[in-house]
């Protein structure tokens, strides 16, 4: 049996070349960066390189990245901070309904709490949210807008440049969930105005667990994790600089290789929607058509359920990943399909399989050749499959 | 997640299908939800049930609750079939990750809407025959 990996929006293989650069900081340079010998310093020359590359790639000033443990805590202090540091101006805050639940879940806290008022903006069918609409929702007590790069479910790429230069012009801060597309597709923090921008290494194959927090010079974000004066004092704990280096090594490897990535990617997974289209009836494709990340595809299946065809998949040797409610452990399926409006059935038989740049097309052809078996199967099984006469 | 036994009825589910001319057939669940389970019976004149069938829209412990609950009342009564609960489907499947007990319960209000079914159709065509 094959091993085919598609669930790449999930989490990543780690690359060799990353696996090599992270050792020696196991290893050799094991010393702590606050430490006060040379053990100390060339771990923290190892962070500090790191910290350079990372600013570099993004257009950032080497002082306007902090590393975090993951992109959930990087979205976490972004939010907590900059509504904290702007208590006099205001608590309102703007989200998408198709935010990661690293952001809407602690926005949805931070109301209840009553340190937030949110303003949840609704997408169209492709996902895709306006700059107008950010316009019209921004208020004179509006601190902060977050709106994620582009989708981990759908892929559909936001907007993100015309909604940083509303938000710059309005002068209301502005995040964005970056987790997704770093590495994947350009990032400018200047050209784009943005204020604050999450990044998980996991998802460029760089190692889980380590995270950057961009936050541009003159933004105060407080510390989120309370200790030792780490990052500058706005993030408290010993570097992870295994961690630290492994993101590094593997940001620079994936912006030096984005453009062919991006073509050759692009191309499999056009194959792949093409194929898909063809060969089985009744498939929707969820996300903008275009307007989406190289590496995303992501069916609705009628008259089937995504956890069912994911443990046919799975039996078959094909990792992929769902929307359906069985798989986000509620009765409810992906909050990211039902705010594109798609009914709750329909939902519930979502299929995403997302590629990466050491996808092969024979493993594309394995898919396709697979998958309308497995899905017929499936139909032959449902209640809500019609008859054919 | 699942057990070997759930793993062996969602992939090779028993009685899948449907029985023209039922003597009762039983829909639960609903789409929005995520599932549904339809069963069908063939019950003789000695309300034992000679065959049954069905199909489901659902996840894997869903089709492998639907399998194991057929399995468990062919060639049983219907009186025998009525005292098969939930958790006797659990357990003959060897357990069930918690959040998908709901799938078992559906499996056996498929097989009690199933029979309410049929005890309606014999109830009607009772009555129609007492007025002829």
């Amino acid at each position: 049996m094959r091993n085919v990996y598609l669930d790449n929006a999930a989490t990543t293989m780690v690359r060799q070349e990353v696996i090599d650069a992270m050792i020696p900081a196991f290893s050799t340079y094991y010393g702590n960066p606050s430490s006060l010998h040379e053990y100390a310093r060339e771990a923290a020359k190892l962070v500090d390189d790191a910290r350079a590359d990372v600013a570099a790639i993004i257009g950032a000033k080497p002082e306007e990245i902090v590393f975090t443990a993951g992109g959930s805590e990087s979205d976490n202090m972004a939010l907590r901070g900059a509504v904290a540091a702007n208590k006099k101006k205001g608590k309102h805050v703007i989200t998408t309904a198709i935010e990661h639940h690293a952001v809407l879940y602690t926005l949805q806290a931070m109301e209840r709490e009553g340190i937030a008022e949110l303003t949840i903006l609704p997408v169209d069918e492709f996902g895709l949210v306006t700059a107008k609409q950010v316009a019209e929702a921004i208020r004179e007590d509006t601190v902060l807008v977050s709106i994620m790069f582009a989708n981990n479910e759908v892929g559909t790429i936001e907007p993100i440049a015309e909604i940083g230069k509303i938000c710059r012009d309005k002068g209301v801060l502005f995040h964005t969930d970056a987790v997704q597309a770093t590495g994947h597709v350009p990032i400018d923090v200047v050209g784009m105005n943005i204020d604050l921008l999450s990044i998980s290494a996991h998802k460029f194959h760089g190692p889980k667990g380590v995270g950057v927090l961009y936050i541009r010079k003159g933004v105060r974000i407080p510390s989120l994790i309370i200790g030792g004066g780490q990052e500058r004092k706005r993030r408290a704990g010993t570097e992870n600089v295994p961690g630290i280096v492994g993101l590094a090594a593997a940001l620079k490897l994936a912006n030096e290789h984005m453009q062919e990535n991006a073509v050759r990617v692009g191309a499999l997974r056009d194959k792949l929607m093409k194929g898909i289209a063809e060969r089985i009836p009744d498939v929707k494709l969820n996300g903008h058509p275009t307007k989406r990340l190289p590496n995303n595809v992501n069916y609705s299946i009628r008259y089937i359920e995504g956890e069912s065809i994911l443990l046919m998949l799975d039996l078959n040797g094909i990792a992929a990943s769902s929307g359906s409610a069985c798989t986000s452990g509620s009765l409810d399926p992906s909050h990211v399909l039902l705010a594109m409006g798609l009914p709750h059935e329909i939902a519930h038989g979502s299929l995403r399989l997302t590629l990466s740049e050491f996808t092969t097309e024979e493993e594309i052809d394995y898919v396709l050749d697979l998958l309308p078996q497995i899905v017929q199967r499936l139909r032959d099984m449902s209640p809500l499959y019609p008859k054919k006469k | 997640m699942y057990t070997e036994k759930v793993m062996d009825h969602f992939k090779n589910p028993r009685n899948v299908g449907e029985i023209e001319n039922a003597s009762g057939v039983g829909t639960v669940g609903n789409a929005k939800c995520g599932d549904i389970m339809q069963i069908f019976l063939d019950i003789d004149e000695n309300e034992i049930i000679r065959d049954v069938k069905f199909k489901t829209f659902g996840c894997g412990a869903a089709v492998a609750t639907s399998s194991m609950a057929t399995e468990m009342i062919k060639g049983k009564s219907v009186n025998e079939a009525l005292k098969i609960t939930n958790a006797a489907v659990v357990e003959a499947l060897e357990g069930l990750p918690p959040q998908k007990i709901h799938c078992s319960v559906l499996a056996e209000e498929a097989v009690k809407a199933a029979i309410e079914d049929y005890m309606k159709k014999k109830a009607e065509a009772g009555a129609k025959g007492a007025t002829d």
